[in-house]
């Protein structure tokens, strides 16, 4: 899964959709997520990533992935079947 | 290695359209500690959710409460509202600090007699009050408080068969301008039944009419009825003198002062909106210096405020049970704290704060209790940081109510402790175990058994 394409996110976590001109700020554990997310890596990888480096189960970690995806959906900003060109 | 602290990764809208009609973020600092005791500390010892109530608090707020009356008024007397919170300890430090004890019930008044109060200095108010109540608070020459006439009557009866002088004052209820006016308790000024009871009394010469009593409504958001209420009372006082040439030695102006808490529906905090204990003072004992009481024979100001003076005291712990997002795709997050235990989140919106460290990012949230219960909601909206499964948050607040309106409703009701002002904890009460329960219930020998 990978965020839209034109979208735009800072080192501070500000995020831009010029599609719809919503803006959204992440936290450093989102903007983390995001970027990981653009570099193509895959759940298994990046839940790899994140539970070596933060105190946080697989478990945990899961839950709160989907939840953080399910966000994103929410507001547009990832690829789905209908987006992709 | 030590690995990193975790936050859930957060994406939030950034609405600049308009502002967040749920307020902005209050919390800056976790509460990592309760005068100076490790909230850790203390869910380690006595579980979570768990009651804190602080000391150095109570005393803090009665003394100034007492500031603002005893600098405006020469004789204060503080009575304890026993149905505030009637756990023993928390009414020995109000009564350490000179508060006599404000009782409502039978059950309540042997509670102040059991914990030493002098029964002469124990204020017996309410509707309900059976007749071998009145014979015991007649002859322990408590102040009765009379609600109705039916009440009067039995005084008087037991004052003639036992040739003892009942000492009585009457609640008066009146217009003060508020709305809902309270006229369900004692004799309305306006219409004259508060002078029907004083001539009966009075009259009857069979006791010893002691004082006025008003209480006129609850979490009063100005301090002005109260002028108004103290006017009236004073007037009476005035009247008695007038007419029976007769001094009460008191006017009790009961209770109602709001705390700091903010209801349901506010725009703005209770601590920026509601009245100061200087607020009320001013008010009550204006009116009553400017009366036409005659300053020789001015009356003790009884006052029996409650929930002013508790509310702030009481912390309640508890922990992070689960995340959720609703339907609509609003976070949820369910703690182990349900309206049970925690009654008056059904009007208050009560500040919560996480006891451990966080970072700046919120989330609008709901808070719900674990019980299966679809009332059970603490908060519909709250802008709180990101919380994890198990963190632990302080609910503040909640000294009032709670531990007496408290129901054991599908789960048992926690531990009470108490953190002295040297910092010390002591439990106050235990919390309940299966026989807290059981032991009560009785099963007909036919229900013993069944097989499945």
């Amino acid at each position: 899964m990978k965020i839209n394409k034109n979208i735009a996110i800072s080192d501070s976590g500000f995020l831009l959709n010029p599609a719809t001109g919503e803006s959204f700020s992440l936290n450093s554990m989102g903007i983390k997520v995001l970027k990981l997310m653009n570099e193509g890596k895959d759940y298994l990888e990046i839940e790899k990533l994140i539970t070596n480096e933060f105190d946080v189960s697989n478990s945990t970690f899961d839950k709160d992935y989907n939840d953080f995806i399910g966000l994103l959906q929410q507001n547009h900003l990832v690829e789905t079947e209908s987006t992709k060109a | 290695m030590q690995k990193k602290k975790y936050e859930r990764p957060s994406i939030k809208k950034i609405e600049s359209d308009m502002p967040n009609k749920f307020g902005m973020r209050s919390e800056y600092q976790p509460m990592t500690h309760i005068d100076g005791v490790a909230v850790k500390d203390i869910i380690k010892n006595y579980g979570s959710p768990v009651f804190v109530i602080s000391e150095k608090t109570i005393r803090k707020t009665f003394k100034d409460a007492m500031r603002a009356f005893t600098t405006r008024y020469p004789k204060v007397q503080y009575a304890w509202s026993y149905k505030t919170n009637y756990l023993s300890a928390v009414c020995n430090v109000f009564h350490q600090e000179g508060s006599w004890a404000e009782v409502v019930s039978r059950f309540e008044y042997d509670k102040a007699i059991g914990n030493g109060v002098p029964a002469n200095k124990i204020i017996f108010n309410g509707p309900d009050k059976t007749r071998k109540d009145l014979e015991k608070a007649i002859k322990n020459q408590s102040l009765i408080h009379i609600d109705h006439l039916d009440e009067y009557y039995t005084i008087l009866e037991i004052a003639e068969m036992t040739n003892i002088r009942p000492q009585v004052a009457i609640r008066v209820n009146m217009d003060t301008g508020i709305y809902p006016m309270w006229d369900r308790f004692g004799f309305n000024y306006e219409n004259g039944q508060a002078w029907d009871a004083l001539n009966k009394i009075m009259m009857s010469k069979k006791m010893d009419l002691v004082g006025l009593h008003c209480h006129i409504g609850t979490y009063m958001m100005t301090a002005e009825p109260y002028g108004v209420a103290a006017a009236k009372l004073a007037d009476l006082a005035v009247g008695l003198q007038q007419k029976y040439n007769h001094y009460i030695k008191y006017i009790d102006m009961g209770g109602g002062f709001a705390s700091k808490n903010t209801l349901k529906g506010a725009f703005l905090p209770g601590s920026d909106t509601n009245p100061s204990f200087d607020d009320y003072a001013e008010k009550i004992t204006s009116a009553i210096i400017n009366s036409n009481i005659s300053p020789e024979h001015i009356p003790f100001l009884f006052l029996e405020s409650g929930r002013a003076m508790i509310d702030d005291a009481g912390y309640l712990i508890g922990t992070v049970i689960a995340n959720k997002r609703s339907s609509t795709g609003k976070r949820t997050t369910i703690l182990n704290i349900g309206v049970n235990i925690l009654f008056t989140s059904f009007w208050y919106q009560h500040k919560i704060t996480p006891a451990q460290e966080f970072t700046h990012h919120t989330e609008n949230t709901m808070i719900y209790g674990p019980l299966c219960m679809n009332i059970d909601v603490i908060r519909e909206n709250v802008e709180l940081p990101l919380l994890n499964a198990g963190d632990n948050v302080v609910i503040h607040q909640v000294g009032a109510y709670n531990m007496t309106q408290w129901m054991q409703f599908i789960t048992l009701r926690p531990y009470v402790v108490m953190v002295s002002e040297k910092a010390e904890i002591s439990v106050i009460r235990k919390g309940e175990t299966m026989s807290s329960i059981s032991d009560y219930e009785v099963i007909p020998q036919h229900l013993k058994d069944f097989k499945l």
